[in-house]
């Protein structure tokens, strides 16, 4: 009994935390590759075949006739969802070739982003994150996924860290000596310039 | 009469008593404690041997159950890092579907395992699925390598596939893992393997119980445009605007290298989940199986101790009633 009541106390913090297991990926759509597990089977009948990731995914919602009037938003980092399917009206995205508008019924486009500021527009408020750089997909069905490497919220920047950080990287470039060096110091020579302009623009 | 009582009772124990002499100068040369011989020639196991296999599975029931809170506490915080990465390769699911069917020539099998043993079957599950992956993939002008993270899986592959082994990586643990280690290893398995598609093999990890081998594919720039030239679940690409870079091929190459890097990321923070977890059990059902072994000893104990007070007690009462009658 006391070994019962050991287990259950182990187990019951862990229980509480996923209480629901995988809310976020529940078995949506079985039809994951029926080719490959028709493949499989022949090849290894003793074996079930492994899982892949098309049968833990919720599937998206087709392309709409008429433009939804909000676009939905996952706003993705390694290490957390900022935001997961959340309706807004507009997004802002730094992308390579300037700031980009999201608005619903966006063309579908797969665009690389530099190193700026998201800005995300619901109603009247708007939040505004430093993203580092990452990718975002617009999908034909106002779809939009922003997947970054690492986004802080623009009030938690410190400006003299940011003078220094740029003053420090511009030395590095000037005593360079290698292409390896030249390149890390120019990245962060525009990271920094890019924090620059998001805490003064 | 109570000299008569007496001498049946003499009576009664002699038939014992008689094989005694003869086995006795055979047994006597051994170790005389180790060996009793009680009523008809049964042998019992002496008290001392019972005594130390108790205390020994006493102290390995204590390790199982010490393990299994140690990996329960790891678990605890490396789950909720694993449950925010989720959502980090869903995009590019959604974006470019999900082939692991895909005929290509060069395939490349990452297979995550873990450092330390003692975590149940996780291990040979995952050896078992890259070897099944090999044999579905093996053809004419086809080729297959793996890359190995994790010193298990390495153990057990390089028995067998030696010569297609590309690169092998252990001690991923040793600092809490993090994207940017994990991107510096991606970047290191595209620099140095040559690949078409990459199939990365790991647990993904279900709840404390259950733990569901996963295979993700990830393609290359070039197949992924041979894809979705031909249609398909990827046709709908070309739709995509690509902004911004030189040229598509750029934006695509990039594309290829960050989805690798995300999707290895979260299948390292899922395959270490899986493998707490199945520590977790693996010691659970040591410390019970433990457990059920020391009460068996202790009834031997038991058993043996009143034997031999039993066989003491005979040999006084038979003493006596011999002195008696």
């Amino acid at each position: 009994m006391l070994r019962r009541a050991s287990m259950l106390l182990a187990r019951r913090p862990i229980l509480a935390a996923s209480a629901r297991p995988f809310s976020t990926d529940l078995p949506a759509a079985p039809s994951a590759d029926a080719t490959f597990t028709e493949a499989w089977t022949k090849v290894i009948p003793n074996m079930d075949p492994p899982k892949t990731p098309l049968s833990f995914m919720q599937p998206r919602p087709p392309t709409p006739s008429s433009i939804p009037s909000k676009l939905t938003v996952n706003f993705v980092l390694p290490y957390a969802s900022e935001l997961a399917t959340k309706e807004v009206d507009m997004v802002i995205v730094p992308a390579t070739t300037g700031q980009m508008g999201v608005l619903p019924g966006h063309v579908a486009t797969i665009a690389e982003l530099k190193p700026g500021v998201l800005s995300v527009h619901e109603g009247s408020e708007v939040t505004k994150y430093f993203v580092s750089s990452g990718f975002v997909f617009i999908h034909a069905n106002s779809f939009a996924d922003i997947i970054a490497v690492e986004a802080v919220p623009l009030d938690r920047l410190d400006v003299n860290l940011v003078q220094k950080g740029l003053a420090e990287f511009t030395s590095k470039l000037s005593s360079a000596t290698t292409d390896m060096e030249k390149a890390e110091a120019q990245i962060g020579i525009d990271v920094h310039s890019a924090l620059n302009s998001a805490l003064t623009g | 009469m109570a000299m008569a009582a007496l001498t049946r009772e003499g009576r009664r124990f002699a038939p014992m008593i008689s094989p005694r002499p003869i086995t006795a100068l055979r047994s006597s040369p051994l170790a005389p404690s180790l060996e009793d011989e009680g009523p008809i020639g049964v042998r019992y196991i002496s008290t001392q041997v019972v005594r130390n296999r108790m205390k020994s599975v006493k102290n390995i029931q204590k390790i199982t159950k010490a393990m299994k809170m140690v990996a329960a506490s790891k678990l605890r915080a490396i789950q909720t890092k694993a449950e925010n990465s989720r959502g980090l390769w869903q995009p590019f699911t959604a974006l470019l579907g999900d082939l692991p069917s895909a005929d290509v020539k060069k395939n490349v099998v990452v297979t995550i395992s873990s450092d330390k043993g003692l975590c149940g079957g996780i291990n040979s599950t995952s050896v078992k699925i890259s070897k099944g992956l090999h044999k579905l993939n093996s053809g004419p002008e086809k080729e297959t390598k793996y890359v190995i993270l994790g010193e298990k899986a390495k153990a057990q592959l390089v028995r067998d596939s030696k010569k297609d082994i590309e690169l092998i990586i252990t001690e991923l643990q040793k600092n809490p893992l993090n994207y940017t280690q994990v991107s510096v290893l991606a970047d290191e398995i595209l620099k140095n393997v040559e690949y078409d598609a990459l199939r990365i093999v790991f647990n993904k990890f279900h709840s404390v119980v259950s733990f569901v081998p996963t295979v993700s594919t990830v393609l290359s720039p070039e197949i992924v445009e041979r894809e979705a030239e031909s249609g398909g679940k990827l046709g709908d690409l070309d739709s995509y605007e690509v902004e911004g870079g030189e040229t598509k091929g750029e934006i695509l190459q990039n594309l290829a290298e960050f989805q690798f890097s995300c999707v290895m990321f979260n299948a390292v923070l899922e395959n270490a989940c899986s493998e707490q977890g199945a520590r977790m059990s693996a010691m659970d059902s040591s410390s019970r199986n433990a457990g059920d072994m020391l009460d068996r000893l202790t009834l031997t104990y038991n058993r043996t101790r009143q034997a031999s007070i039993t066989t003491e007690l005979i040999e006084i009462i038979s003493g006596a009633s011999a002195l008696e009658g």
